[in-house]
């Protein structure tokens, strides 16, 4: 075979596999968003091959999950220690063990987790070490059910994941709650998001012929308002901020290794680049001359 | 080119004292020394690929192993445990969720070579028949091992599949009940389902070993079909090692590369976020999709309105490729030769993956938005449920109606007499050298 | 076989060149890169490396008494001793029957040395010896009959070493952080 017809069968080979593994990619569900509006775009620092994550961001994002989200969402998946991980918002590189970093030693002990007591065996409760888990505002699914009109709030540890084009969407959901359109039916103790999943065809009572409103009905209220969480780096105290910074820090809890590994993957690839080079020349001087 | 004589000499002491008692670098040096047909393309490296595959997945699965919990309280927490707390962990599992698909991916185009070359025609039956063991050995481990995260849709494909073996008349509820040891799935399921997954791949590993054996009892097939005599070996064989080792490693470092690509930068691209939502037994998910790689199955599944007659229809999609060797009468193997063939050959693959497209959409969407039409027994014709019906009946007409049809009437291209040169001049099918016969020994 | 190709461009593809050489080398390298973090796997993960530190409040020991904590899965004595008990040990710091010679106040804090913390696991074949019992007043390993005294030290018995000392540092005068 000569050099051309080697390279043209090589091009057909990687141009199927890249095609099979686009259809692969491409084999979403139609209708995976269910009717929902497509997410805005919050500007996320970590997107694409090169991202990382803003440190002043996750713990903004952190103060906002642990003083407005905590109090129905778990992250039961969450450490404290975890916050003290390389990339994650209380990074310290002096102190490179997570366990004892003086930062989170201190937001551990603001909150206080169940534990037993070690002499009389009961139930006690206590301020938090980083080696803790994020504890969960209810003791069972039951209770987070019952307290929430039938509907536990979702656990938020792996939230990014869970969701197509997590951290998006959940900025779009918490900064996208509108005022129902007039004609859309709603229960008590439902809210209309335009970003939420769902039908709205077999509640909307809108004028003849015209479509029911994109999005669906969510069990939580609007939680976040302006003003609501102090921010000590000047950054502004808005809904819309508020959204991107607990969206970033989900996305982060969701993976919290996904920037060490983007970066890891570079070296690999850089690596695996130069090797097809190297092993590419050894075929051909192998080859050479060997009519095939 | 079968049954070649060694040409291995233990040339050490301790060399001449192993060969006698366990051959064992003689079966090895024998393997490189392998006179392999000069003009192999590209499309013969996947067999190297999928070796390659396979190594990886039973690497990471047994670290795996190390860290995961087969209990449905603990299964999901486990997996993430291993993503956050353990050295490497997300790499490793990333690597090996996504290996499942560089596995199918490299498997489908390994069974299209050979489809398109007639690898699978005499003398080499039972290789493509162990390969499609292997297949299915495959699809049945893939399955098992997405239930094991214990997501939503790990519970639910469980449930759905598990479901199909009680349409089986009579005694299907009763096996369905032991085979999920209860009457739903719960933890009994799980635990087996861990068992069995870590159970396969080492199955698969020895029928990988019986391939390979008929493989090179029967020798290596090549893109001119035809088999090489033994007066001809020198001229158009050349060793194993060097010249197709490298090839072969070079074609598994590119891709490496696209594999990378997955497990670095796009991880979670060819799964599905509903199984990072923990499995809840009260609650099915919107859409419930099994993984890209079974998606064609899972359109032919939905196709046939009959339960039954759906399960029979999806099962016999794999199964008429085993009958496959007799169902194919052309004398030619290689279809660069049979014009005709190709042609239905190229519509396969692309009903092949518009298939694997139908098998993620819902049955009662419509195929061209917007446009009317009128409904046909069960279902709109633009709906796509009558698609994937008409790309069922190709597929099965592909191999039940146009592999003994068009074998019979076509009329094949010129064959070389040799791999060495292009076409015997002045040469038609008759002269050519050692077509598809299965007495020839080459 | 490859010898005979009758090409005059053709070589022996056997030959150790250069680009081989270097091609098997990344092959190497890559192998080992492959195979490292497999390994590394297996050693402690996150979880398990935020548990090697624990910290222990000294309150709850009475005087003469000794608490057991879980550490690192073993278990450790912290131990409030007795000033008899402490006087008894130093008497013995250059007993001659010592088969580990250690003196106490090296196996204690300065200024804090009625309080022993040891590992408790004996050093001959790992039991846990039992508080108070023995001919040293210390601690006494049921399983094979060895004798420690009030500061750890094995005085009898086959166990070769003195219990272990672990690594632990004083926060405040009433806590302790061992690892």
């Amino acid at each position: 075979m000569t050099l051309k017809t080697n390279i043209q069968s090589m091009k057909k080979t990687l141009v199927l596999i890249a095609l099979a593994a686009g259809l692969a990619a491409a084999a979403q569900p139609a209708l995976a968003a269910g009717g929902a509006k497509h997410p805005r775009s919050g500007g996320f620092t970590f997107e694409g091959p090169f991202g990382t994550f803003d440190q002043g961001q996750l713990q903004r994002g952190y103060k906002v999950y642990r003083e407005v989200c905590s109090s129905c969402h778990g992250m039961d998946l969450m450490y404290f220690r975890t916050l003290a991980e390389p990339g994650g918002p209380f990074y310290d590189a002096h102190q490179a063990n997570p366990a004892e970093n003086r930062f989170v030693k201190v937001l551990a002990a603001e909150v206080q987790v169940p534990d037993i007591d070690t002499e009389t065996g009961e139930a006690v409760m206590r301020d938090a070490v980083p080696a803790d888990r994020f504890p969960n505002p209810y003791p069972n699914a039951t209770a987070a059910a019952a307290g929430n009109g039938g509907a536990a709030p979702p656990d938020l540890s792996v939230m990014a994941k869970a969701r197509h084009d997590g951290a998006n969407y959940i900025y779009s959901l918490l900064s996208g709650y509108r005022a129902a359109p007039a004609g859309l039916e709603i229960r008590a103790g439902q809210y209309y998001n335009p970003y939420m999943a769902g039908d709205l065809t077999p509640f909307w009572k809108g004028p003849e012929g015209s479509h029911a409103p994109k999005g669906g009905f969510i069990a939580m209220p609007p939680p976040l308002r302006d003003g609501q969480v102090t921010y000590d780096d000047g950054s502004a105290q808005t809904v819309d901020q508020y959204s991107k910074d607990v969206a970033a820090f989900i996305a982060w809890a969701s993976d919290p290794k996904q920037v060490q590994r983007k970066q890891s993957g570079l070296g690999v690839m850089i690596f695996l680049i130069l090797f097809a080079g190297v092993t590419y020349l050894s075929y051909r001087r192998i080859w050479k001359g060997v009519a095939h | 080119m079968s049954d070649h004589e060694s040409t291995y000499v233990p040339r050490t002491g301790v060399e001449k004292w192993l060969d006698s008692r366990l051959p064992i670098v003689r079966f090895g040096a024998d393997y490189m020394a392998l006179p392999t047909p000069k003009n192999l393309n590209y499309w013969w490296t996947f067999g190297g690929i999928l070796a390659l595959c396979l190594v990886v997945q039973i690497a990471t699965g047994v670290i795996l192993a190390m860290h995961y919990v087969p209990n449905t309280e603990m299964a999901f927490a486990s997996v993430e445990r291993i993503m956050r707390d353990v050295n490497g962990g997300d790499i490793i599992r990333y690597t090996h969720a996504n290996g499942a698909s560089m596995f199918f991916i490299a498997v489908y185009l390994h069974m299209l070579r050979g489809l398109y070359y007639g690898s699978y025609k005499a003398p080499r039956e039972m290789i493509w028949i162990i390969g499609c063991v292997i297949f299915f050995l495959m699809i049945a481990t893939a399955f098992l091992g997405y239930v094991l995260p214990w997501g939503q849709m790990s519970f639910w494909g469980a449930e759905v599949i598990t479901n199909l073996i009680g349409a089986i008349p009579v005694v299907g509820e009763p096996i369905l009940i032991w085979l999920r040891g209860g009457p739903a799935i719960d933890n009994a399921t799980l635990n087996r389902f861990f068992s069995l997954h870590y159970l396969l791949p080492f199955v698969i590993a020895g029928c990988v070993v019986l391939h390979l054996w008929a493989l090179h009892h029967a020798g290596q097939n090549n893109p001119v079909g035809i088999l090489i005599p033994k007066d001809r070996m020198a001229k158009d064989t050349v060793p194993f090692h060097p010249y197709f080792t490298v090839k072969d490693g070079f074609a598994i470092i590119l891709f490496l590369i696209l594999f990378a690509t997955f497990v670095f930068y796009l991880p979670n691209a060819l799964g599905h976020a509903d199984n990072y939502i923990p499995a809840n037994p009260l609650q099915t998910p919107a859409h419930i999709v099994p993984e890209w790689y079974m998606l064609p199955f899972y359109a032919i599944l939905r196709a046939i309105p009959d339960k039954l007659g759906g399960v029979i229809a999806m099962f016999g999609s794999i199964g008429v490729l085993f009958v496959l060797p007799w169902l194919d009468t052309s004398k030619v193997r290689s279809m660069r030769y049979r014009p005709a063939m190709r042609t239905f050959f190229v519509i396969f693959v692309i009903v092949g993956m518009g298939l694997g497209w139908c098998g993620a959409q819902l049955p009662d969407a419509p195929v061209i938005p917007g446009m009317p039409s009128f409904t046909l027994f069960d279902g709109a014709l633009n709906s796509y449920l009558w698609l994937t019906r008409l790309l069922t009946a190709y597929y099965f007409l592909f191999f039940l109606v146009l592999m003994p049809l068009v074998g019979l009437r076509e009329t094949p291209r010129p064959i070389p007499a040799t791999i060495s040169e292009p076409v015997l001049p002045g040469g038609d099918v008759m002269t050519s050298a050692a077509p598809a016969s299965p007495e020839k020994k080459g | 076989m490859a010898a005979d190709q009758g090409d005059p461009n053709h070589q022996d593809p056997n030959r150790r060149d250069f680009i081989h050489i270097a091609a098997g080398a990344a092959a190497v390298g890559a192998g080992a890169m492959a195979a490292w973090p497999l390994v590394n796997s297996m050693n402690p993960a996150a979880d398990t490396l935020a548990l090697s530190t624990i910290e222990f409040d000294l309150t709850k020991v009475q005087e003469g008494q000794q608490v057991v904590i879980k550490w690192q899965g073993k278990p450790v004595f912290v131990r409030y001793r007795t000033p008899a008990e402490v006087q008894r040990a130093r008497a013995d710091d250059h007993a001659r029957d010592l088969k580990d010679p250690e003196i106490d106040a090296d196996r204690v804090k300065a200024g804090h040395q009625q309080f022993l913390v040891v590992i408790g696991s004996c050093t001959h074949l790992g039991c846990v010896p039992t508080f108070g019992a023995g001919d040293y007043g210390g601690w006494f390993c049921p399983c094979h009959g060895s004798h420690y005294d009030t500061s750890g030290r094995i005085r009898k018995g086959p166990a070769p070493k003195n219990l272990v000392v672990p690594t632990y540092d004083y926060v405040s005068d009433t806590r302790v952080k061992i690892g």
